[in-house]
């Protein structure tokens, strides 16, 4: 597995964001991933501590982040959340749900390719602000949109 | 879990827009069963993506994200049969790959 990564990462040659990538770690597995999965911001029950556990706090809203999702929803349980961001040099989203028991919700490290884009479909407890933070250039940004909820979706 | 993942990876230009569905509970650990027992928190923590075996999208989630996830992932520099896989590990270390090519606009 190493010999393959070394020559993979060879391969890549001068493409020094793809190399500083997979250093970083983002060539690891599903597995490694959960091994990794941030537990604290995760376990935050308060909408504060799970936007600092990813680094949103001081974050910048954008008008360059675009949530694309139900004004109203009716079932909680499956609420679609779109996310596109225009802002140079997307490395990550995270979608959180303000009123959820547990407000953060997801995050996804984008990379070889992959647009600044993300749907998922999520739960929702009631009338929340959803935000979508995205992660830059070393920088973070925010935008948010409110979802209200005719039958809340999470037990 | 024992069905597979529906993976649809289509081209729009040389962008791969890729979807999936994936058959998994989700258990929030707050709903009660018919003996009015609490349903253990079961769902998918790590999600990755991978399109000719290079990481497109690396994924936390938590038990928020719907029962049968879906969700989306869009790829620019993508053809015609490319190789898209899918992984999944839950919080119970069960986990599941499934592969797909990606289909040419149609």
């Amino acid at each position: 597995m190493k010999k393959t990564r070394r020559s993979f990462l060879q391969l890549a040659g001068g493409m020094c964001a793809i190399v500083a990538l997979g250093a970083a770690g983002l060539l690891r597995t599903a597995a490694a991933r959960a091994a990794t999965w941030n537990k604290a911001g995760f376990d935050a029950k308060a909408f504060a501590d799970a936007m600092k556990s990813i680094g949103a706090a001081g974050a910048t809203e954008s008008k360059d982040i675009v949530i694309t999702a139900p004004d109203i929803a009716e079932n909680g349980a499956v609420v679609p959340v779109e996310v596109t961001s225009r802002i140079p040099g997307t490395e990550s989203i995270s979608i959180v749900a303000e009123k959820n028991p547990f407000p953060l919700v997801a995050t996804v490290d984008l990379a070889n390719g992959s647009e600044p884009y993300t749907y998922v479909r999520i739960k929702m407890g009631q009338t929340s602000d959803v935000y979508a933070v995205v992660k830059a250039g070393g920088k973070v940004f925010t935008a948010k949109k409110e979802i209200k909820i005719t039958v809340g979706g999470c037990g | 879990m024992a069905e597979p993942m529906k993976i649809r990876a289509v081209l729009k230009g040389d962008v791969a827009d890729i979807r999936v569905l994936i058959a998994h509970p989700m258990e929030t650990g707050q709903r009660k069963d018919a003996k009015g027992e609490i349903v253990p928190l079961h769902f998918i923590q790590g999600i990755t993506v991978a399109l000719n075996g290079k990481t497109v999208y690396d994924g936390q989630w938590s038990q928020a994200v719907s029962r049968n996830p879906v969700f989306a992932v869009r790829v620019k520099g993508a053809k015609a049969g490319d190789k898209v896989s899918v992984t999944w590990v839950d919080n119970k270390g069960e986990k599941r790959t499934d592969e797909a090519a990606v289909a040419a606009a149609s």
